[in-house]
């Protein structure tokens, strides 16, 4: 029989603005209030950020603001048991909650002069430098799915987008992306 | 599209709220000290303003928080969103 998944999937690299998955990375969701916040930043040596919609990276780690008591850690593949130890001990006497969310969602990296053009074809955000600038993230809606949209650099996303979700968004913005570029 | 201040997150498009119903109503502390009538009342008596409404709000597709809004419902202005726990606004103006 033909192979026709190649006609199936078409390029997801376009001139200049490119659409990746990236290597899968260790998440979880920190919950708790501002004590947890603390002895978090305490245990993991990175800022834990208490602003709203700001990501803070340290090294491999990226500690993502998604609510006022709410957290998303990114981190290398390797490091799941090494987090969950280090927090699960910093964190033993405190009211909290730390999920291992991993597997629920893969990360699109959506790069290029035209990326922000791109996300606008599906986010209703204003994502001009000025209102939506480099470390600001949130979770917002792509078309119909849900996302963690999180500015990396200028000209450069990283989508946080649940697994089930993820060939719905990738086609989406490969779609959109015909349209603009 | 319509704006809405969330109290956390700031002005965010209207898709990424759901609406919660009437706010503050408070759960009666002993209920089984109430009548029927009563408790149907407070589970489903809602008002039915022409005007402004105290009202409240979930982000649910942002920072996920419940919170209050003041939204005049003759023309969909939110005129305040506060915290939950927090009291409404006074003195406001109603635009026409």
């Amino acid at each position: 029989m033909r192979d026709l998944s190649a006609a199936r999937s078409p390029p997801l690299v376009s001139a200049n603005t490119t659409l990746r998955a990236l290597a899968p990375a260790t998440r979880y969701i920190l919950r708790g209030g501002p004590h947890v916040r603390a002895a978090a930043e305490q245990a993991l040596g990175t800022r834990v950020p208490g602003n709203a919609c700001r990501a803070f990276v340290s090294g491999e780690r990226a500690v993502l603001w998604l609510g006022p008591d709410e957290w998303l850690l990114i981190s290398p593949q390797a490091s799941a048991a090494a987090i969950a130890a280090l927090l699960g001990a910093a964190l033993k006497d405190l009211p909290h909650s730390l999920v291992d969310v991993s597997h629920r969602q893969i990360a699109l990296s959506v790069t290029g002069p035209k990326a922000s053009a791109l996300l606008a074809a599906g986010c209703p955000l204003d994502l001009e430098a000025d209102a939506f600038p480099v470390d600001m993230c949130t979770r917002t809606m792509l078309a119909k799915a849900e996302i963690v949209l999180w500015r990396t650099g200028t000209e450069e996303f990283r989508l946080e987008v649940w697994r089930s979700f993820a060939a719905y968004v990738s086609q989406f913005l490969d779609e959109a992306a015909r349209g603009i570029i | 599209m319509l704006l809405i201040e969330c109290p956390y997150c700031g002005e965010r498009p209207e898709p990424e709220f759901v609406y919660g119903g009437q706010a503050h109503i408070v759960r009666p502390p002993q209920p089984q000290e109430l009548s029927a009538q009563q408790w149907a009342d407070f589970l489903y008596q809602r008002d039915n303003t022409r005007g402004v409404h105290a009202e409240r709000w979930r982000h649910t597709h942002g920072c996920g928080r419940f919170f209050n809004a003041l939204r005049d419902t003759t023309n969909d202005h939110f005129l305040a969103t506060y915290k939950v726990g927090e009291s409404p606004p006074t003195g406001l103006r109603v635009p026409r």
